[in-house]
C-alpha cells in the first residue's frame, strides 16, 4: 500500500516537472496515433513514427525550432484512441494527432480535436468518408482513399480488356464501400460485375471455396475487396488452385509493398495494384528512403512512413509560416494555412491540399516483379500507370463534405 | 452418370461440379478441424485442462517451420519431423512450471492460465515478427494440382487430408488399442490407484500434454504453405475448433474426428448456399447440440 502511495508521488512529481519543462523550453509536440500491436501494425504503426520523426527532425536541423514526436497504440479500439487523443490535448500539449490508420478510430478523433481546435493529419485514414459526409476543417487525408485505390486498378483493368468482373469481399463497411466503389468504376468504363460472394469477417482463413465458386461464374477479373491477411490467404489459395493459369486475373484494391514482400515474389508475381507511393519512384523518393533507413529497422519504407513524413513537414512547414504562438491557439488556422500554401516534399512532390481536406496526390498502378527481375528484398515493384492527382481524387463537388463551398 | 448428375442438380438447385468441389474442400478443412480438436482432446480427456493456448502453439508450429527454413536451410520435410518434437517439448516445459500447479483447482483456472499464456505467446511473436505474415512455400514434391473434371485438386491439399486421417487414426489406435493407452485412460480414471501399480502418473500427464501440444504443432507446418503464416492465424481457427471439440463431446477422442470432418462438410455445403452464414453454422450446430445432448454427440454423460 505505501509503494502505491509513492508511486502516486512520484507521478505528481514527474506530472510537475513537466509541465515546468513546459513553460521553459516548449518544444512543439505531436502525437502519432496508429495501430503498434494490431494486424495494421505493420503497413503503418512503427513505420508512420519513423516518418513523423525524420520530419521532425529535418524540420528542427533547418529552424531551430524544437519539434517532439510521441507515439500511442490505438489498439484499432475507437474508445482507446479517443481516450488516448483526449489525453494528449488537454495534458500533454500535443498540437497535432498523426497517422489513424481504422477509419472508424479516425473519426473518433476527428470530432475531439475539431472541439478541441487541433489538427489531424490522417495519413492511414483510407476511407472517403473523412474527406466527405463527416469531414472536418481541422483534418487533413494525406497519403490515400479507397477511390483512388478502386479507380486505379478498376480502371485500368477494364482499359486492358479485362471486362467481366467477381467481386470477392469482406463482410463489413470497409469491404462493401471498396467492392462499390470498384463497381462504378469498372462499369462506367463498359465492363459488367457478374456477381459477389461476402464472406464472413474476420472469421475466415480458406478462401477456397469462395475462389471456386469465383471461377465457376467464369469472370475475366476476381477483385479481391479485402486487406491484409485475407488478402494474402486470398491470392496464395488461388495460386495454389491454379485460378491464374486458367486466364483469370486477380485484381488486389488495397494492396501495399508489405503485402508484395510477406507474400514474395514467386506467389505474388505479376499482380497490380494501386498505391500514391514506393520508394523506388524516383531520386527524390530514393533519397527519403535513404534518409530513414535507419529508422526503419529492417522493414521496408512504405505508404504511411512516406505520408507521415510528407503530413507532419508540411504541417511544420505552416507552423513556422504562421508563428509558433498562433499556431498553437488554433488548430483551424494550420490547416487552413496548410491549404494556402502549396505542399513540396520529397515524397510525393509538389502539390497541394483541397478545401475538403484531401491531398491531391497521383495514384500508381504498379505491378509485381518476377523474382528474376528483382535485385533486392524490397525490390518488388515497377511502375505501369500513373493517374493524374487531380483525376486520382473523387470530384469535390461529389463528396458532400458541407463546410465546402460549392 | 449422366442422369445421376442431372438428378443431382435437381435436388440441390446448383451446378453437380460446383457441389462436389465444396463438399471436397469442406473435407479438407474438416481434416485441419479433426487434427486441432484431437490434440484438444486428448489434453482435456487426461488432463481435464482446457487448452487455450492451442492456437497459439498451432501458431508456433507455423512459425518454427518458416524458421527452420531460413535460419537452418532446413526444408519442410524436416519441420515435419523436428517442429513437432521442439515444441511439443515448450509444452512439456510449460505443463512442469505452470499449468501442474492447477490440477487440484476448479478448470476455470486452467482455462485463463493457458488463455493468458496464449495472448502472451502471440504477442511476442507480433512484436519480434510484424503483423502482416512470411512466405512459405509449398514444398516442390507436393506442387501442382489434379484435374478430376468437376474441380483442380491441388496436391498438396490431398496430402493435408491423408496426413490427418493417418495422424487421426494413430492416435485414436494408440489410445483405444495400446497398453500406454490403457495406463492413460485408467489414469483418468483413478490417478491414484495407478501410481499405485507403479506408474509414474504424473510424467505420463506431462508427456500427454507435450504430445498434444506436438499434433498443434504439425497442424501449424501442414497450414504454413496454404494459409499466411501470422501471428493471428491460429486464432481464427481456435474458436472453430474449441466448437467442434463441445459438439463432439469434450474429451472424446473419436468424437472429435468425426465431428471435425463432418463440420468441414456442413460448412463447405453453407459456402454454396449461404456464404455470409458460413461462419455461423457450426456455431449454430453447437448451440442445438448442446440443448439436445449436453454431453456432446459423442460423449458421455
Amino acid at each position: 500500500m505505501t509503494l502505491h502511495r509513492r508511486d502516486l508521488l512520484l507521478a505528481g512529481a514527474g506530472l510537475a516537472v513537466s509541465g515546468r519543462a513546459r513553460a521553459q523550453a516548449a518544444p512543439l509536440r505531436l502525437g502519432v496515433l496508429t495501430d503498434m500491436s494490431g494486424p495494421y501494425r505493420d503497413l503503418t504503426g512503427p513505420g508512420s513514427f519513423a516518418g513523423a520523426r525524420q520530419a521532425a527532425e529535418e524540420f528542427s536541423a533547418a529552424t531551430g525550432i524544437a519539434v517532439e514526436v510521441i507515439v500511442g497504440d490505438h489498439q484499432n479500439k475507437p474508445d482507446v484512441g479517443a481516450n488516448i487523443a483526449r489525453q494528449w490535448f488537454d495534458r500533454e500539449g500535443v498540437e497535432a494527432v498523426i497517422d489513424l490508420p481504422n477509419s472508424a478510430v479516425a473519426l473518433a478523433v476527428s470530432g475531439i480535436a475539431r472541439e478541441k481546435n487541433k489538427v489531424v493529419l490522417g495519413s492511414g485514414v483510407g476511407s472517403t468518408v473523412f474527406t466527405g459526409a463527416q469531414c472536418s476543417p481541422n483534418s487533413i487525408q494525406y497519403t490515400y482513399d479507397t477511390y483512388m485505390l478502386a479507380k486505379g486498378t478498376g480502371d485500368a483493368l477494364v482499359k486492358q480488356g479485362a471486362d467481366s468482373w467477381y467481386f470477392i469481399t469482406a463482410d463489413y463497411a470497409f469491404g462493401h464501400a471498396l467492392q462499390a466503389d470498384t463497381t462504378r468504376f469498372v462499369e462506367a468504363a463498359g465492363g459488367k460485375v457478374l456477381g459477389s460472394a461476402r464472406y464472413p469477417f474476420p472469421a475466415t482463413t480458406d478462401f477456397s471455396s469462395f475462389l471456386l465458386g469465383a471461377q465457376s461464374a467464369r469472370p475475366k477479373v476476381i477483385g479481391l475487396a479485402n486487406a491484409g491477411a485475407d488478402l494474402v490467404n486470398c491470392i496464395k489459395q488461388a495460386r495454389e488452385f491454379g485460378l491464374m493459369r486458367g486466364g483469370v486475373k486477380l485484381a488486389c484494391l488495397l494492396m501495399t509493398v508489405v503485402d508484395t514482400i510477406s507474400l514474395g515474389l514467386p506467389e505474388a508475381q505479376g499482380l497490380l495494384m494501386t498505391e500514391s507511393f514506393y520508394w523506388d519512384l524516383n531520386d527524390r523518393t530514393r533519397a527519403f528512403a535513404e534518409r530513414v533507413k535507419s529508422k526503419r529497422q529492417g522493414g521496408v519504407v512504405h505508404a504511411s512512413c512516406a505520408g507521415c513524413y510528407g503530413a507532419t513537414l508540411h504541417y511544420l512547414k505552416a507552423v513556422k509560416d504562421l508563428g509558433l504562438e498562433r499556431a498553437r491557439a488554433s488548430g483551424l488556422e494550420v490547416v487552413e494555412r496548410m491549404k494556402a500554401m502549396p505542399t513540396d516534399d520529397d515524397c510525393f512532390g509538389p502539390g497541394r491540399i483541397r478545401e475538403d481536406g484531401r491531398k491531391l496526390t497521383p495514384g500508381y498502378l504498379f505491378q509485381v516483379k518476377s523474382p528474376a527481375e528483382s535485385r533486392g528484398p524490397f525490390d518488388v515493384h515497377k511502375l505501369v500507370a500513373t493517374t493524374p492527382a487531380e483525376e486520382a481524387a473523387r470530384p469535390l463537388a461529389e463528396g458532400g463534405c458541407p463546410f465546402v463551398r460549392s | 452418370m449422366d442422369s445421376f448428375l442431372d438428378l443431382i442438380e435437381t435436388i440441390s438447385g446448383r451446378p453437380a461440379p460446383l457441389l462436389f468441389g465444396q463438399l471436397l474442400l469442406g473435407l479438407i478443412n474438416g481434416a485441419f478441424y479433426a487434427m486441432m480438436s484431437l490434440g484438444l482432446a486428448v489434453i482435456f480427456g487426461l488432463l481435464n485442462i482446457i487448452n487455450f493456448t492451442h492456437g497459439a502453439q498451432f501458431m508456433m508450429g507455423a512459425f518454427a517451420a518458416w524458421m527452420l527454413l531460413e535460419w537452418a536451410g532446413l526444408n519442410y520435410w524436416w519441420a515435419l519431423v523436428l517442429v513437432p518434437i521442439v515444441i511439443g517439448f515448450t509444452g512439456v516445459v510449460m505443463e512442469r512450471l505452470m499449468i501442474s500447479r492447477l490440477y487440484k483447482l476448479d478448470h476455470l483456472y486452467g482455462l485463463l492460465l493457458t488463455f493468458g499464456l496464449g495472448l502472451i505467446i502471440e504477442g511476442v511473436f507480433r512484436n519480434q515478427f510484424g503483423s502482416s505474415g512470411l512466405p512459405y512455400r509449398i514444398p516442390d514434391q507436393l506442387q501442382g494440382a489434379w484435374d478430376l473434371g468437376f474441380m483442380f485438386l491441388p496436391v498438396y491439399r490431398g496430402w493435408v487430408v491423408i496426413a490427418a486421417l493417418i495422424l487421426c487414426l494413430a492416435t485414436w489406435l494408440v489410445i483405444e488399442k495400446t497398453r500406454l493407452g490403457a495406463y492413460l485412460r485408467a489414469a483418468t480414471e483413478n490417478a491414484p490407484l495407478v501410481q499405485a501399480f507403479g506408474v509414474n502418473v504424473p510424467r505420463m500427464v506431462t508427456l500427454t500434454y507435450g504430445f498434444g501440444v506436438a499434433l498443434a504443432a504439425i497442424g501449424g507446418v501442414l497450414a504454413a504453405p496454404i494459409y499466411s503464416v501470422n501471428p493471428q492465424m491460429g486464432t481464427n481457427l481456435i474458436i472453430v475448433v474449441f466448437a467442434v471439440v463441445v459438439i463432439g463431446g469434450m474429451g472424446s477422442i473419436l468424437g472429435s474426428i468425426i465431428t471435425g470432418f463432418g463440420l468441414g462438410i456442413v460448412e463447405g455445403l453453407t459456402k454454396v448456399y449461404y456464404p455470409e452464414a458460413s461462419a455461423t453454422v457450426i456455431f449454430v450446430i453447437m448451440a442445438i447440440v448442446l440443448l439436445a445432448r449436453p454431453a456432446g454427440l459423442f460423449g458421455r454423460a
